[in-house]
């Protein structure tokens, strides 16, 4: 099954539960040792990866889809957004190891200034072309030219056959 | 009992994808005493096709730098979907996209600086490259921030728009349930945005077992955009347009940065050139007025076809000639690995179990199974007006019905008033991909926030009876489920029980595909059709919205979202034949060959396809729209 749990590691949090874009991380009926995650619809899986980048206990990992992936090999990730990096290891069936260390941000987690935080744009540019932050007035213009324009008829006249 | 909640909000964004965040984000920039609340299916923070990363922005013009001008970029796309598109939708989002990227740029997303000239290292000619491991969560972040946490409703589905009780062409919001607890919400809106993305699943995919879900686009989206359009009555365009795109076997990784970052070439299985032994009968089936074999930059669909020509020739499969450019331990495999870590991640899974090693052989290029969408290299979508100072205003010598002109004021917002769309719910505007189709997210927010101080002495009426009536239909296969419950024993089976009286999600869903793959031009066929067989696809498509009225049944919450899901699909699915059997030529060879057709036609299909369902009767309409190039062609 593309993602699954090891039981032993997982504390019941829910993470996985909640990231899943396709639902299907799901809890075991709470028993002795608490509630356990599992994938409970493998077929309907991406395998995007997210259970296992957002569990805090390193308990979910993915075994290729079974119809096309030959076993023993294995993609682990570790994301850290403390250091906004991405950490891969590719271990191939073979024992080849490779490993992948990218960026994923370059500003800090919340830092993003919301669109209230720029001065009230003035009513009249709604009838303009301009979009938030393409204009002096409009928080300034991120686009580094004056807006395209480009001249069209307004009317035009079609003739219709069949 | 049904838990019900009612929620007012001034805009409604319905998806928080790409284009539902930059809606989001534009909606309160313009209009700060606004409510704008985003109906999200999943969790915004990893939602829609972009929920695993990108390593790349497909949609940048480099203004600042004078890398592109935005008429050569409606040249390319037009040129790409072979003559047939809204110059002004996409003029409109090409001259605003450069802002969008600048924005992800300052808001962290770490875009490949090139410090020789200050700007973004290149993939290709409009692309550039990305560390996007979290670039939807980036994205939420903003969307977040925009709206108000309290206004994200995660894991809501959405499943109906609701109409005006007094005008059957205004929309006055949607109800949904959500997923994890059942509660129904009615969201009672002043302008309701659509962009819940594309659709797969819709075709027979090419994996059948546990890898079912590894479709290339991904399994959650569910043709919402148009399901949730067409039954309100809202006009269709270029439906038939659902395509393919070539993919690393299996994995369905990305071709985007070995072939245009790192120059791969692509060939046959004997090392030769895929292009040219079919140059001469592509170009005399499908030159046509745009002359597109011979345009600067191939259009998708032809070299997808001039591929296909080789297999069936018996000398596939297209090998990607990755030995020729990937060097161990070097940039090169760091790229190309990246490529799949950040968006594809299933395709170093299948090469960590096969030993695959890119840098020593080469490795298969399929095309994937058909999916319907509207911001790739392909156009299905909502008919759309244009914006004010692009869209020919008047079209004389057609009907002033909506659905043939290209103007009626507000920018992105569709046939029914107070309803827009954005993304992969727009048609007849491809080529949005991700940045775009953010920047068409914006674009549709301000013109509702327009629409709304425009309207601001319109009450917003929901007829009590029409919402109770919705969410009867809304529960009822729950219903039917505990109703039978005890009647039929059958052992846990790989599908669902098997019960005469009950038709569970994923058999409808295998139906579905069945019919769509076989009938109206999927891989099985190698994508050919022909009129009997779509009609056929008709006659077995009404029984299977019969069977779904009749018949459907669900566990759980989550069942019911599958089986709102496939729901969206089989609309959707119908609206894709009916468009597929309008259109009597052949115009996208790779995407579909009507082989009663076989040629591109432009003395009479130099056209867009319109339509209109008409959900009380079932009934289609259909009509063409003449193509206005702004831009002159060819
Ligand atoms: C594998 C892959 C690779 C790609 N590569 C690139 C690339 O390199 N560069 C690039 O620029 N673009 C790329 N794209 C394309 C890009 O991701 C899409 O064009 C873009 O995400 C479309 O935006 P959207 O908002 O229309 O849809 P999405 O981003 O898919 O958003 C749709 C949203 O609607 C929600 N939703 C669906 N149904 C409902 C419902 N009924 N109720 C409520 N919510 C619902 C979904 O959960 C989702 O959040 C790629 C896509 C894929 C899948
Ligand atoms: S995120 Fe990890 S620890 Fe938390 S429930 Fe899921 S598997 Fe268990
Ligand atoms: S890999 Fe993605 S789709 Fe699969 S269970 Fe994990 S989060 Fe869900």
């Amino acid at each position: 099954m593309p993602s699954y749990v090891i039981p032993a590691k997982c504390t019941g949090c829910g993470d996985c539960v909640n990231i899943c874009p396709s639902h299907i991380m799901r809890f075991t009926k709470s028993g002795l040792f608490g509630r356990k995650a599992y994938n409970a619809e493998p077929e309907m899986c991406w395998e995007c990866y997210n259970c296992v980048k957002h569990c805090p206990q390193g308990a979910v990992q993915i075994r290729g889809y079974q119809d096309f992936t030959p076993m023993g090999g294995a993609v682990e990730v570790y994301r850290d957004e403390k250091t906004n990096r991405v950490y891969w290891t590719i271990r191939y069936r073979n024992g080849t190891i490779k490993y992948f260390v990218f960026p994923i941000r370059t500003t800090p987690w919340g830092s993003i200034k919301p669109p209230t935080e720029y001065p009230e744009p003035p009513k009249e540019l709604l009838r303009t072309p301009y979009l938030s932050c393409e204009h002096e007035q409009l928080g300034g213009n991120k686009l580094g030219v004056e807006l395209p324009r480009y001249k069209v008829p307004e009317v035009v006249k079609v003739e219709v056959r069949g | 009992m049904v838990r019900v909640r009612y929620v007012d909000a001034d805009i409604l964004i319905i998806g928080g994808g790409m284009a539902g965040s930059g809606a989001a984000w534009e909606a309160r920039y313009w209009c700060r005493n606004c409510r704008v609340v985003i109906a999200e299916k999943a969790n915004i923070n990893r939602s829609g096709a972009v929920a695993m990363g990108l390593s790349a922005i497909n949609t940048y013009m480099g203004l600042k730098c004078k890398e592109n001008t935005v008429e050569d970029y409606v040249k390319y796309v037009r040129g790409d979907l072979m003559g047939i598109v809204r110059e002004d939708l996409v003029y409109d989002y090409a001259r605003h996209v450069d802002s969008t990227v600048h924005l992800f740029d300052e808001w962290g997303l770490p875009i490949w600086p090139n410090p020789q000239t200050g700007c973004y290292v290149r993939e290709g000619k409009w692309q550039i490259m990305i560390h996007g491991e979290s670039y939807k969560a980036i994205v939420a972040e903003a969307a977040r921030k925009a709206v108000g946490e309290e206004n994200v409703f995660n894991r809501v589905m959405v499943t109906h728009l609701l109409k005006s009780p007094s005008n059957p062409n205004r929309v006055v919001g949607a109800i949904g349930f959500n997923v994890n607890d059942g509660t129904v919400y009615v969201f009672r809106a002043k302008a309701t945005i659509v962009s819940a993305g594309g659709g797969s699943h819709v075709y027979r995919p090419r994996s059948q077992g546990e890898g079912l879900g590894r479709a290339w686009y991904p399994p959650w989206s569910s043709a919402s955009s148009y399901g949730l359009m067409i039954e309100a009555g809202a006009v269709m365009t270029m439906m038939e347009a659902r395509f393919v795109v070539p993919r690393f076997k299996d994995g369905y990784g990305p071709v985007g940065a070995y072939q245009l970052l790192l120059k791969t070439k692509i060939t046959n299985a004997y090392g030769q050139d895929f292009w040219k032994p079919h140059y001469e009968e592509i170009k005399k089936l499908y030159s046509g007025k745009g002359n597109y074999p011979d345009l600067p930059i191939t259009p998708t669909t032809l070299r997808v076809y001039a591929q296909r020509l080789e297999w069936m020739a018996g000398r596939g499969p297209s090998l990607m000639r990755t030995e020729e450019t990937v060097k161990k331990g070097t940039e090169s495999e760091a790229i190309a690995y990246e490529d799949f870590l950040d968006m594809t991640i299933s395709q170093v899974v299948i090469w960590a179990g096969q030993n695959h090693e890119p840098a020593e052989r080469p490795y298969e290029v399929i095309t994937t199974e058909p999916y319907v969408m509207g911001s790739h290299a392909t156009e299905c979508g909502a008919w759309a007006s244009g914006p004010d100072d692009l869209a020919p205003k008047k079209i004389e010598g057609l009907p002033d019905d909506r659905g043939y002109q290209y103007y009626w004021g507000y920018n992105r917002m569709t046939t029914l008033d107070g309803l827009f769309c954005a993304g992969d719910g727009c048609g007849a505007n491809p080529h949005k991909f991700s940045s775009g189709s953010f920047t068409e997210g914006r674009l549709a927010a301000k013109s509702a926030v327009l629409f709304i101080m425009d309207h601001s002495d319109e009450k917003i009426e929901v007829d009590k009876a029409q919402v109770d009536s919705i969410i009867t239909k809304l529960m009822e296969p729950l219903e039917r489920y505990e109703r039978g419950k005890y009647t039929v024993v059958t052992g846990p089976s790989y599908m669902h029980p098997i019960d005469p009286t009950k038709m569970y999600w994923k058999q409808g869903l295998f139906r579905l595909q069945k019919i769509m793959d076989e009938y109206a031009g999927g891989w099985s066929t190698m994508y050919v059709t022909n009129e009997w067989m779509l009609n056929r696809a008709l006659e077995l498509l009404q029984f299977l919205k019969e069977d779904f009225i009749n018949y459907a049944a669900a566990q759980d919450w989550h069942e019911l979202m599958r089986v709102w899901e496939l729901w969206h699909r089989i609309l959707t699915a119908e609206a894709v034949v009916r468009h597929m059997l309008f259109r009597k030529e052949t115009r996208w060879p790779g995407y579909y060959v009507r082989a009663d057709y076989p040629a591109l036609d432009d003395e009479n299909w130099h056209v867009f396809v319109n339509s209109r369902y008409d959900a009380k009767t079932g009934k289609w309409e259909l009509w063409k729209v003449p193509v206005i190039h702004i831009i002159p062609f060819p």
